[in-house]
């Protein structure tokens, strides 16, 4: 893809800028990897096929996200380079996405409680003033409205099924909200991006994201938690001890093979 | 709808026709509506313009090697842009592109509201490419590629994928 044209236009500093896309994409690159473990390993033929499904559209995602820094890196930069040859400090996700896949309420409670995130973030960035952010969010809604779908009706049927299906979700659900408010805090560069209305102030997201997720514990028959207490860092680039070993993962043919294709 | 114009100069038509979807053998990439653009430059390549059907569509890098790889049999050199916008919907897939699908085996999408009906489970609207019958069950809202879904049909008892609908 060209980008070329796009690059005058931008009124904010391009350091920012790529900062900015990618606290926005990383989410997706780790989102996606986690999902891509779960290939064959899914714990029934459809909800396999429909994990790998997302892993793609996210990866989709970051492809373009990756393509358009690339292109606004002075350096020779491909989109793999970014994806691949970066240092764990230098990956800008939510310690949410890089949390492990438990079992299938803890992957499902994960992506609900990012998949709300992730739709109101595209759903926003639909109007940046950036024309290729714009392009990808409105391409994007379409596929996150699908992911949301699946992980909503299936934190239902978990919450509401078994009791043995309700205790380990709600464990899940216990588990992984701590590391929900780190969707909402703003970065010198997200606010930067905001300001230049090329970025989304995700601050604003966060009253409707609690009460969509509340409603929907709920009617899940699961108990909204109480805990006040947070996590962050990821968006520093500090990360759980989770990290490290999905990177080395996913590093491991481009580390070994430089600038090997398929 | 204006969004969903192509603007393919007609010469070229013929040799994009030539290039079926890699997922969907029975469609060409121009009745699946992913050519939004094809022209002549002044140095003579021919420059085509595609948007895919989804993000992370693996299809994609393979039909830009067929394209190329169709217009090189006419002796013509081409180069292949992705773009983003305007988004793909279903609503780019042409009258035959969508006969193609249903005579394949696959349902044809629904406009957005019955499609919503259907993914949820609330109504019966989706029809067995076999034997017509309406009385069909979302099996999974994922299918066997990213823009379908899993269905099977109450009475023939056999199953079959439904494109999604996006607008």
């Amino acid at each position: 893809m060209n980008f070329t044209h796009l690059r005058e236009k931008n009124k904010m500093n391009t350091e920012t800028l790529k900062d900015y896309i990618l606290e926005i994409a990383d989410n997706s690159l780790i989102l996606g990897q986690r999902f891509g473990e779960l290939c064959g390993h899914g714990p029934s033929l459809e909800t396999d096929i429909a994990l790998t499904n997302m892993s793609l559209d996210l990866f989709g995602q970051v492809r373009s996200y990756y393509q358009y820094i690339a292109q606004l890196s002075e350096e020779e930069k491909t989109e793999d380079d970014i994806a691949f040859l970066r240092l764990e400090r230098d990956y800008k996700n939510v310690l949410l996405v890089e949390q492990p896949n438990t079992d299938f309420g803890y992957v499902i409670t994960r992506q609900y409680f990012f998949d709300v995130f992730h739709l109101m973030l595209m759903q926003q960035l639909q109007y940046s003033k950036d024309e290729t952010l714009s392009a990808i969010a409105k391409k994007g809604i379409k596929e996150v409205s699908y992911h949301k779908r699946f992980s909503g009706d299936w934190l239902k049927r978990l919450g509401d099924g078994t009791k043995e299906s309700h205790e380990r979700v709600q464990k899940a659900v216990n588990d992984l909200w701590p590391y929900t408010n780190e969707l909402f805090e703003m970065t010198e560069a997200a606010t930067a991006a905001t300001e230049a209305g090329v970025g989304v102030d995700a601050g604003q997201l966060k009253e409707p994201y609690y009460k969509e997720v509340s409603e929907l514990l709920k009617e899940a028959t699961l108990e909204v938690p109480e805990s006040k207490y947070f996590h962050k860092g990821g968006k520093q680039g500090v990360h759980t001890e989770h990290m490290g070993y999905i990177l080395s993962d996913m590093q491991f043919m481009q580390r070994t093979y430089p600038g090997m294709k398929w | 709808m204006t969004e969903t114009q192509t603007h393919i100069n007609p010469k070229l038509l013929d040799i994009l026709k030539s290039v079926p979807d890699p997922e969907i053998p029975v469609l060409t990439i121009v009745d699946l509506g992913v050519v939004r653009e094809a022209a002549i430059l002044e140095d003579g390549t021919v420059e085509v313009k595609i948007t895919p059907t989804y993000s992370g569509c693996p299809a994609m890098d393979v039909i830009g090697d067929d394209i190329v790889t169709a217009f090189a049999k006419a002796g013509m050199k081409a180069k292949v842009k992705l773009v983003l916008s305007p988004a793909w919907s279903t609503d780019m897939i042409s009258e035959e592109g969508r006969a193609a699908l249903e005579k394949y085996g696959i349902a044809a999408p629904l406009d957005a509201t019955a499609d919503k009906e259907v993914l949820l489970g609330n109504k019966k609207l989706v029809k067995c490419p076999q034997c017509c019958s309406k009385n069909t069950e979302l099996v999974s809202q994922f299918g066997s590629t990213a823009c379908k879904a899993q269905f099977k049909c109450n009475d023939c008892l056999e199953p079959f994928d439904y494109f999604k609908c996006l607008t």
